[in-house]
Order: structure tokens, then sequence, then C-alpha cells
């Protein structure tokens, strides 16, 4: 009964941890080329959603629909082969990795195969990690620097350059703005744009209303495990959501 | 032209492997100012004997701790496998058969290493260091503390045969290294084991099948040592139930010595190969210079310190005198 004017929903979703009650029947969609901000209290259940849907868990009950089609993701490898492709602030990268080897981490462009390791192809690899920077605007000065010398925005910034490289179909981003600054926030709110001018989808989670309201087209609120509003941008306000969000 | 040269010598200090390279350097020119024997082509063909039993092991250990875990029963499997490949011997088995056979029970013990620390998820520490002991034990049942008989219809050639001055197992250990730079380096399976240990959720996340890497390295990790066991057992022609003791700490200190790092993500094959020359010139240059063998240990322990230290500290301080 998947309804497939939504690229991705999910029906009463519940989800518990050694006896927390983390997620109870939450309902959440995600429209076509939609930005929609995921905001929420610290322990709201924000993240627990976010990975139900990246096939981190399964949900104890619930379902799952893609393009209208019911789905059961048993890993994280499940979910991006569909395109979903979720970023997480510190997790996102291998620090002592370079930015080319952290772009194609998983899906390496290789020459040939030899039985069961394949050759990569570094030269492809270099230009073509280059051209995915160059799409999000992101000057670097070499595909071989290790993600550890990066900025935090700047490594939001690859790894959403690498979500647009591989055409996913929706990108999360989990409190991609968080330890960030003024600044720095600013250019991870213009490459969410940027995902949606090329038709992605993307999920953006945070508490900071204030990073979230000016990038999304839906908001959805969750309060211990259930969502308590779920508002298009221009049907409501920051002060109506910050109510929300503060009620006990 | 100045400013060149500073730039060439920041990316040299910045090498993972120069602050072994460096020590290792050092300790040659040392022993070669004490005893100038110590570079006489006999006796760098006795170097060259000896150092691929560490060094195959120690190259297993590098590639597992990348990918994040540890292995402390190489020691015991090192010995455990010689012993299964002469009781198949004793047995009946053609030695060829006894040989495949051997090394398949050691990839095996890697494999059960392997299952326990992920299927329970505990860590490697544990899991192996109670296999060290495990198999330790079983190699002294199974021997009742008196070797088995060296085969004598064992053709120790491929492994050990002299080739001019060199043994076999030095070009083994050659191509070995060889092989697994090129995993490591070139190929997708070697992005995995880098991005495994450097930050496996990430990795996880990005559809690595992280369990699989360090399953592998596990079963690799055994193998190589069963495999340099049976090097060991071949040159010797014994199978000692004490060979291999301690071999577990010295394989690791060649891996940290050579610039990978404990908690995995970092590392590099040259290193290692480095680290374990380290280790087999200074056990032989103490030799050489009739120092007193407990002093091994000592500069052993002291390359391992300082050669993380270097790596670490020098490395930040090159960093931060950036342009
Ligand atoms: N793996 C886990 N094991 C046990 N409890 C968990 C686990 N993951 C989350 N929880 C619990 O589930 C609840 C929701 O956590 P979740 O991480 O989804 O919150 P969040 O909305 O992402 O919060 P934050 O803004 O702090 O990131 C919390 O009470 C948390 O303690
Ligand atoms: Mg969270």
């Amino acid at each position: 009964m998947g309804d497939d004017k939504y690229l991705v929903e999910m029906l009463n979703i519940h989800k518990w941890f050694a006896g927390v009650c983390a997620l109870r029947g939450v309902d959440f969609a995600i429209g076509y080329g939609e930005i929609v901000g995921l905001v929420g209290d610290n322990g709201a259940g924000k993240s627990t959603l976010i990975k139900i849907l990246s096939g981190f868990y399964p949900p104890d009950e619930g379902k799952i629909f893609f393009e209208g089609e019911e789905k059961h993701f048993s890993s994280p490898r499940e979910a991006r082969k569909l395109g979903i492709e979720t970023i997480y602030q510190e997790a996102a990268m291998v620090p002592k990795m370079s930015i080319m080897r952290n772009i194609f981490m998983g899906r390496e462009l290789l020459s040939f195969r030899m039985g069961p390791v394949g050759y990569l192809d570094i030269p492809r690899m270099e230009e073509e990690s280059m051209t995915a920077l160059q799409k999000v605007d992101l000057k670097l000065r070499s595909p071989h620097a290790l993600v550890d010398e990066l900025s935090g925005g700047q490594r939001q910034g690859v790894a959403i350059a690498r979500a647009m490289y591989f055409k996913s179909r929706l990108v999360i981003l989990d409190e991609p703005t968080n330890n960030l600054s003024v600044k720095e926030s600013q250019r991870v709110l213009e490459f969410i744009k940027e995902l949606k001018k090329q038709g992605i989808s993307s999920i953006f989670i945070s508490h900071n209303l204030y990073h979230v309201y000016p990038v999304a087209d839906r908001i959805v609120i969750l309060s211990h495990g259930e969502k308590i509003g779920d508002f298009r941008k221009e049907e409501t306000s920051v002060e109506e959501i910050t109510r929300l969000m503060i009620l006990p | 032209m100045a400013q060149g040269l500073v730039s060439f010598f920041r990316r040299i200090i910045l090498l993972r492997e120069i602050s072994s390279l460096v020590m290792l350097l050092a300790v040659v020119l040392v022993f070669f100012a004490i005893s100038p024997l110590f570079l006489s082509w006999e006796n760098i063909a006795v170097i060259l004997e000896i150092i691929p039993e560490l060094g195959i092991v120690a190259l297993g250990v590098t590639m597992l701790m990348i990918s994040g875990e540890f292995d402390l029963s190489v020691g015991s499997v090192f010995a455990f496998c010689p012993i299964i490949m002469t009781m198949f011997v004793v047995w009946g088995f053609s030695p060829l058969l006894s040989v495949i056979i051997a090394l398949l029970v050691a990839m095996l013990l890697g494999a059960l290493n392997g299952f326990i620390t992920l299927f329970f998820g505990i860590p490697s520490f544990i899991t192996t260091l109670g296999a060290m002991l495990i198999w330790r034990g079983a190699v002294l049942l199974v021997t009742g503390g008196w070797p088995p008989p060296f085969p004598t219809e064992m053709s120790t050639g491929i492994l050990v045969g002299k080739l001019g001055f060199l043994r076999a197992s030095i070009f083994w250990y050659g191509a070995i290294a060889v092989l697994l730079w090129f995993i490591l380096e070139r190929t997708d399976f070697g992005n995995w084991v880098f991005a495994t240990g450097g930050n496996q959720v990430a990795a996880r996340a990005m559809g690595v099948d992280t369990q699989r890497v360090k399953f592998i390295n596990f079963m690799l990790c055994s193998l190589l040592a069963g495999f340099a066991g049976l090097i060991q057992s071949f040159r010797l022609a014994t199978t000692l139930p004490s060979m291999g003791t301690g071999l577990e700490m010295d394989a690791i200190a060649a891996t940290v010595i050579g610039g990978t790092a404990l908690s995995g993500g970092v590392g590099t094959v040259i290193g290692t190969v480095i680290g374990a020359f380290l280790i087999r010139v200074i056990d032989n240059g103490l030799v050489i210079v009739r120092a007193p063998s407990y002093w091994f240990r000592v500069f052993i322990g002291i390359a391992i310190i300082l050669a993380v230290i270097l790596n670490s500290f020098v490395r930040e301080r090159t960093k931060k005198l950036r342009c």
C-alpha cells in the first residue's frame, strides 16, 4: 500500500533498545527532490529513525517503501544500492585516507579484476574526484590530501560531492552542521541546496532549527520517539516549531 | 631552488617509513663501526637467512593490524603448523599434501580467531591471547615435549634450498612482500583494509563489508605465520615445540616500528619489512660484537618507543613547519 508520490515512505515505525522505546509508531515520508528537515531534542529518536532507513538496523515494527515498493534492508549496503546515502558528521570519512580514496571507498573504479581483487584505476579516480569536488564548488589542492587535513565543512562538502557523483536518490545528513562555525555551516547549507538542484532528495537532521529552516521544504518534529509535527515550510513559522520543540 | 629542496626534505620526513629507515641505517653503521665483520658477505647471508621467518609473520600481523585487529597467536601457530605437517607425513601422507594440509590448518586457526572475535564482538587481543595459550599447549600435548623426528623423505628445497649464497626463503619473503604491497596499495581490497581500520562505521556506511575484510585478514595472518613456521622447521630440519615463542611480540614490534598504527587504519608493507630487518640486524649485530644476548630485548624495547615517538611527534612538528 505504498504511495508512489513519495520517494521513500516509512509507516508506523517502532524501535526498542533494551527496554527503551526509541521510536513509537512514526510515519515519515520524503518526496522527490524534497529537502526534509528532521528536528527534535537530544534523544528524540532522529538518528534511530534514519539508521533504520539506511539499513543499520531493522525496525521492530513498521514498513518501509521505496518508490511505492516495500523494502527490507538487512545492511547499509542494500539501502545504498537503491541510492540511499547517509552522511554522519564524524563517521562519513576515514580521516587517515586520502580524499580520493574516501570518495571511492567501497565503490572503487577498477581497470580490471584478478579473481577476488580489482586493480584500482588511480588516474581515473584522481580525475573523477576532482570533477566531483568542482561540482560542489569545493577547491582542494590535491585528491591525495588526507581528509584529516580538511575542515569539518570541507569534509561535509566531500561527502556531498561523493553522494552526487554516485547519483544517489536520497542523501541523509545527520547533524551536518554540528561543531561548525557560522561560515562553514553556511557552506554546508549551500551544498544541500546544490543537491536539490540536481533533483536529489535529502533529509537534514539537526537540533538547530535555524540551520534547517532556511533550506528545508518540509519540517518534521520528533519528540520522545513520536512525531509531533509535520509541516510544509510555508504553513508554519520558526516560532510555531520552536514552541512544539520545547513542549515537555 | 632552495624552496624545492625544503619541500623535498619535508616530503621525505613525512614518509611513514622514514623513522624506521633512519634507525636501521644508524644501527647498521654502529655495528659496522664496532666490527667490520658485520657487513661481510658471510654475515649478510646469515641475516638474509633468518629474516624471512620473522618478516613473513610480521607482514600478516601488519595486514591484520591495519584493519584494526591483533593476532597474538602467531607464535603458537608458527610452532603448530610444522608439527601438523610432520604428523601427516608420519601417517603416510605425501610431503606436499602434508604441507598443504598444515597450511590449511593454519588458515583454519585464523578463521577461528576471526569467527570468535567478530561473532561475539570481543577484542581480538583476548581471543588471540587465548588462542596463543591453547595452541602452544596443544603443541606440547601432541609432542609430549619431545620433537617428533623430522621426516627424512621431506624435500626442503623449494622453501629453504640454497641459491648461490642465499636461501630460497628470502625470495618467498620478497614475493609475499611485493604481493601484499600490491594488494594494499593498488587494489580495492587494500582500500577496504585501510577503511575498515581507519573508521569502521564510515566504511560500513559506504558498503564495505568490514567483517569480511577482517575475517580474511585473520586467516591471512595465521596462514603466513604457519608458512613461516614451515620455513623455520625446514631450515633447521626439526620441529621444536618451543619454536616461535615470543615471536608475536617481535612481529608486533616490527610492525609498529615500521609505522603501522596500533589502532589501525595506517601502515605500510615497506615499513614492516624495514622493522623486521631492524630487529634481526640488532639480534645478529649483538652476536657479532659479542654483546651479551639480553641486550637484544633492551634494544628492541628502545627501538619500539623511539620509532613511535619519531612517527608521531616529529611528523606533527614537521607538518606545522608548513610553507
Ligand atoms: N544502540 C542503542 N542502544 C541503546 N539505546 C539506544 C541506542 N541508540 C539509541 N538509543 C536510545 O534511543 C533514544 C533515541 O536516540 P537517538 O540517537 O535516535 O536520538 P537523537 O534524536 O538522534 O538524539 P541526538 O540529537 O542527541 O543525536 C535515546 O534514548 C537513546 O538513548
Ligand atoms: Mg543523533
